[in-house]
Protein backbone atom coordinates (compact mmCIF):
# COMPACT_ATOMS: atom_id res chain seq x y z
CA UNK A 1 0.00 0.00 0.00
CA UNK A 2 2.27 3.14 -1.31
CA UNK A 3 1.25 6.39 -1.57
CA UNK A 4 -1.19 7.00 -4.59
CA UNK A 5 -1.92 9.71 -6.99
CA UNK A 6 -5.70 10.14 -4.98
CA UNK A 7 -5.02 12.93 -2.34
CA UNK A 8 -8.25 13.77 0.21
CA UNK A 9 -9.43 16.82 2.01
CA UNK A 10 -10.64 14.76 4.53
CA UNK A 11 -9.08 16.20 7.78
CA UNK A 12 -10.19 19.48 6.92
CA UNK A 13 -13.95 18.60 6.47
CA UNK A 14 -13.84 16.71 9.71
CA UNK A 15 -12.60 20.17 11.08
CA UNK A 16 -15.08 22.03 9.17
CA UNK A 17 -18.15 19.59 10.65
CA UNK A 18 -17.79 20.44 14.55
CA UNK A 19 -14.21 19.73 14.85
CA UNK A 20 -15.20 15.52 14.04
CA UNK A 21 -12.70 13.40 15.89
CA UNK A 22 -11.19 10.52 13.67
CA UNK A 23 -12.98 8.14 15.73
CA UNK A 24 -16.32 9.80 15.29
CA UNK A 25 -15.69 9.57 11.71
CA UNK A 26 -14.70 6.07 11.88
CA UNK A 27 -17.57 4.86 13.70
CA UNK A 28 -20.09 6.90 11.02
CA UNK A 29 -18.68 5.10 8.23
CA UNK A 30 -17.85 1.81 10.05
CA UNK A 31 -14.33 1.41 10.05
CA UNK A 32 -11.46 1.65 12.60
CA UNK A 33 -9.99 4.33 13.45
CA UNK A 34 -6.34 3.36 12.06
CA UNK A 35 -7.90 3.32 8.57
CA UNK A 36 -9.00 6.75 8.64
CA UNK A 37 -5.34 7.46 9.43
CA UNK A 38 -4.09 5.66 6.84
CA UNK A 39 -6.45 6.96 4.33
CA UNK A 40 -5.73 10.62 5.49
CA UNK A 41 -1.84 10.13 5.20
CA UNK A 42 -2.92 8.47 1.78
CA UNK A 43 -1.20 5.05 2.47
CA UNK A 44 -4.53 3.35 2.08
CA UNK A 45 -7.06 3.58 -0.57
CA UNK A 46 -10.54 2.83 0.61
CA UNK A 47 -13.08 0.89 -1.25
CA UNK A 48 -15.79 2.75 -3.28
CA UNK A 49 -18.11 1.59 -1.08
CA UNK A 50 -16.41 3.54 1.83
CA UNK A 51 -15.81 6.40 -0.34
CA UNK A 52 -19.19 7.18 -0.64
CA UNK A 53 -20.23 6.70 2.59
CA UNK A 54 -17.38 9.18 3.69
CA UNK A 55 -18.79 11.62 1.54
CA UNK A 56 -22.07 11.22 2.25
CA UNK A 57 -21.17 11.58 6.57
CA UNK A 58 -19.73 14.97 4.98
CA UNK A 59 -22.83 16.09 2.95
CA UNK A 60 -20.07 16.48 0.81
CA UNK A 61 -19.65 15.42 -3.48
CA UNK A 62 -17.39 12.48 -3.74
CA UNK A 63 -14.53 14.84 -6.09
CA UNK A 64 -14.50 17.20 -3.50
CA UNK A 65 -13.39 14.62 -0.59
CA UNK A 66 -11.30 12.43 -2.96
CA UNK A 67 -8.63 14.61 -5.69
CA UNK A 68 -7.41 12.21 -8.44
CA UNK A 69 -4.37 13.77 -9.54
CA UNK A 70 -3.31 12.18 -12.99
CA UNK A 71 0.51 13.98 -12.92
CA UNK A 72 1.05 11.96 -10.06
CA UNK A 73 0.04 8.39 -11.24
CA UNK A 74 2.82 6.46 -12.29
CA UNK A 75 1.23 3.14 -12.84
CA UNK B 1 -1.41 -1.47 18.12
CA UNK B 2 -4.80 -2.88 17.62
CA UNK B 3 -6.43 -6.07 18.61
CA UNK B 4 -5.50 -7.83 15.21
CA UNK B 5 -2.17 -6.55 15.23
CA UNK B 6 -1.43 -7.71 18.48
CA UNK B 7 -3.29 -11.25 17.58
CA UNK B 8 -1.02 -11.52 14.47
CA UNK B 9 2.27 -10.83 16.74
CA UNK B 10 0.64 -13.57 19.15
CA UNK B 11 0.37 -16.28 16.63
CA UNK B 12 3.61 -15.05 15.17
CA UNK B 13 5.24 -15.81 18.54
CA UNK B 14 3.49 -19.46 19.23
CA UNK B 15 4.69 -20.50 15.56
CA UNK B 16 7.89 -19.50 15.84
CA UNK B 17 8.35 -20.91 19.57
CA UNK B 18 6.21 -24.09 17.93
CA UNK B 19 8.91 -24.41 14.90
CA UNK B 20 11.72 -24.17 17.31
CA UNK B 21 10.88 -26.35 19.49
CA UNK B 22 10.29 -29.11 16.17
CA UNK B 23 13.82 -28.23 14.67
CA UNK B 24 15.42 -28.62 17.84
CA UNK B 25 13.77 -32.00 18.74
CA UNK B 26 14.38 -33.24 14.70
CA UNK B 27 18.23 -32.47 15.22
CA UNK B 28 18.50 -33.86 18.81
CA UNK B 29 16.20 -37.63 16.83
CA UNK B 30 19.02 -37.02 13.90
CA UNK B 31 22.41 -36.90 16.32
CA UNK B 32 21.10 -39.74 18.55
CA UNK B 33 20.76 -41.99 15.57
CA UNK B 34 16.61 -42.13 16.77
CA UNK B 35 15.52 -40.14 13.49
CA UNK B 36 13.09 -42.65 11.95
CA UNK B 37 9.49 -41.83 10.80
CA UNK B 38 7.71 -43.01 13.25
CA UNK B 39 9.55 -40.70 15.58
CA UNK B 40 9.10 -37.61 13.51
CA UNK B 41 5.10 -38.11 13.10
CA UNK B 42 4.86 -38.75 16.66
CA UNK B 43 6.42 -35.45 17.27
CA UNK B 44 4.53 -33.63 14.51
CA UNK B 45 1.28 -34.70 15.65
CA UNK B 46 2.39 -33.99 19.47
CA UNK B 47 2.84 -30.55 17.85
CA UNK B 48 -0.34 -30.15 16.04
CA UNK B 49 -1.73 -30.58 19.09
CA UNK B 50 -0.03 -28.16 21.14
CA UNK B 51 -0.05 -26.07 17.80
CA UNK B 52 -3.75 -26.21 18.53
CA UNK B 53 -3.99 -25.78 22.16
CA UNK B 54 -1.82 -22.64 22.61
CA UNK B 55 -3.21 -21.05 19.32
CA UNK B 56 -6.45 -21.28 20.85
CA UNK B 57 -5.70 -19.71 24.06
CA UNK B 58 -3.26 -17.02 23.16
CA UNK B 59 -5.97 -15.89 20.78
CA UNK B 60 -8.41 -15.70 23.92
CA UNK B 61 -6.30 -14.49 26.40
CA UNK B 62 -5.40 -11.51 23.59
CA UNK B 63 -8.61 -10.95 23.05
CA UNK B 64 -10.28 -10.71 26.50
CA UNK B 65 -6.73 -8.64 27.81
CA UNK B 66 -6.90 -6.04 24.66
CA UNK B 67 -10.97 -6.12 25.53
CA UNK B 68 -10.45 -5.61 29.40
CA UNK B 69 -7.64 -2.96 29.12
CA UNK B 70 -9.48 -1.11 25.92
CA UNK B 71 -12.90 -0.98 27.86
CA UNK B 72 -11.17 0.07 31.00
CA UNK B 73 -9.26 2.86 29.04
CA UNK B 74 -11.83 3.91 26.55
CA UNK B 75 -14.74 3.60 28.37
CA UNK B 76 -15.96 2.24 24.89
CA UNK B 77 -17.58 -1.09 23.78
CA UNK B 78 -15.76 -3.26 21.33
CA UNK B 79 -16.68 -2.35 17.88
CA UNK B 80 -18.83 -4.84 15.97
CA UNK B 81 -17.92 -4.73 12.32
CA UNK B 82 -15.24 -5.95 10.35
CA UNK B 83 -12.95 -3.10 9.42
CA UNK B 84 -12.47 -3.56 5.33
CA UNK B 85 -8.37 -2.56 5.79
CA UNK B 86 -8.14 -5.63 8.42
CA UNK B 87 -9.85 -8.02 5.50
CA UNK B 88 -7.44 -6.50 2.84
CA UNK B 89 -4.43 -7.03 4.93
CA UNK B 90 -5.47 -10.67 6.08
CA UNK B 91 -6.18 -11.60 2.38
CA UNK B 92 -2.76 -10.03 1.37
CA UNK B 93 -0.96 -12.30 3.80
CA UNK B 94 -2.72 -15.54 3.14
CA UNK B 95 -1.97 -14.35 -0.44
CA UNK B 96 1.85 -14.58 0.65
CA UNK B 97 1.40 -17.60 2.72
CA UNK B 98 -0.06 -19.27 -0.14
CA UNK B 99 3.20 -18.49 -2.34
CA UNK B 100 5.37 -19.73 0.21
CA UNK B 101 3.67 -22.98 0.89
CA UNK B 102 3.33 -23.29 -3.04
CA UNK B 103 7.65 -23.50 -3.00
CA UNK B 104 7.73 -25.47 -0.52
CA UNK B 105 5.75 -28.31 -1.95
CA UNK B 106 7.95 -27.88 -5.33
CA UNK B 107 10.90 -27.97 -3.16
CA UNK B 108 9.12 -31.08 -1.40
CA UNK B 109 8.69 -32.41 -5.18
CA UNK B 110 12.21 -31.70 -6.23
CA UNK B 111 13.09 -34.27 -3.20
CA UNK B 112 11.07 -36.94 -4.13
CA UNK B 113 12.41 -36.68 -7.46
CA UNK B 114 15.99 -36.92 -6.14
CA UNK B 115 15.03 -40.04 -4.37
CA UNK B 116 15.22 -39.14 -0.87
CA UNK B 117 13.46 -40.75 1.91
CA UNK B 118 9.83 -39.44 2.61
CA UNK B 119 11.15 -38.23 5.62
CA UNK B 120 12.79 -35.64 3.76
CA UNK B 121 10.00 -34.66 1.97
CA UNK B 122 7.74 -34.89 5.50
CA UNK B 123 10.51 -32.36 7.06
CA UNK B 124 10.48 -30.29 3.32
CA UNK B 125 6.63 -29.73 4.08
CA UNK B 126 6.85 -28.89 7.80
CA UNK B 127 9.09 -26.90 7.24
CA UNK B 128 7.50 -25.02 4.40
CA UNK B 129 4.01 -24.91 6.28
CA UNK B 130 5.53 -22.99 9.21
CA UNK B 131 7.55 -20.78 7.09
CA UNK B 132 3.86 -20.10 5.43
CA UNK B 133 2.93 -19.07 8.95
CA UNK B 134 5.51 -17.03 9.57
CA UNK B 135 5.29 -15.39 6.64
CA UNK B 136 2.01 -14.96 6.72
CA UNK B 137 1.86 -13.09 9.83
CA UNK B 138 5.13 -10.86 9.30
CA UNK B 139 3.35 -9.62 5.94
CA UNK B 140 0.34 -8.50 8.02
CA UNK B 141 2.39 -7.04 10.91
CA UNK B 142 4.75 -4.93 7.47
CA UNK B 143 1.44 -4.19 6.18
CA UNK B 144 -0.07 -2.84 9.31
CA UNK B 145 2.85 -0.88 10.58
CA UNK B 146 3.57 1.14 6.67
CA UNK B 147 0.05 1.58 6.18
CA UNK B 148 0.45 3.71 9.44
Amino acid sequence: MSSSPITNNIRKLRFEHDEMTQQQLAEKVRVTRQTIVAIEKGNYAPSLELAFRIAWVFNTPLEEVFIYQPEDDTS
Amino acid sequence: MTYLQKNKAVSLMCTVLLFGYYALNVLQLQQSGRLTSISVFSLWATLIVIAIISNIVGVIITYIVFNVISVVRTNEAESEFVDERDKFIDLKGTRNAYAVTGMGVFFAAISLILDQPPLVTFNVLVFAGFSAEIFGDLSRLYLYWKAG
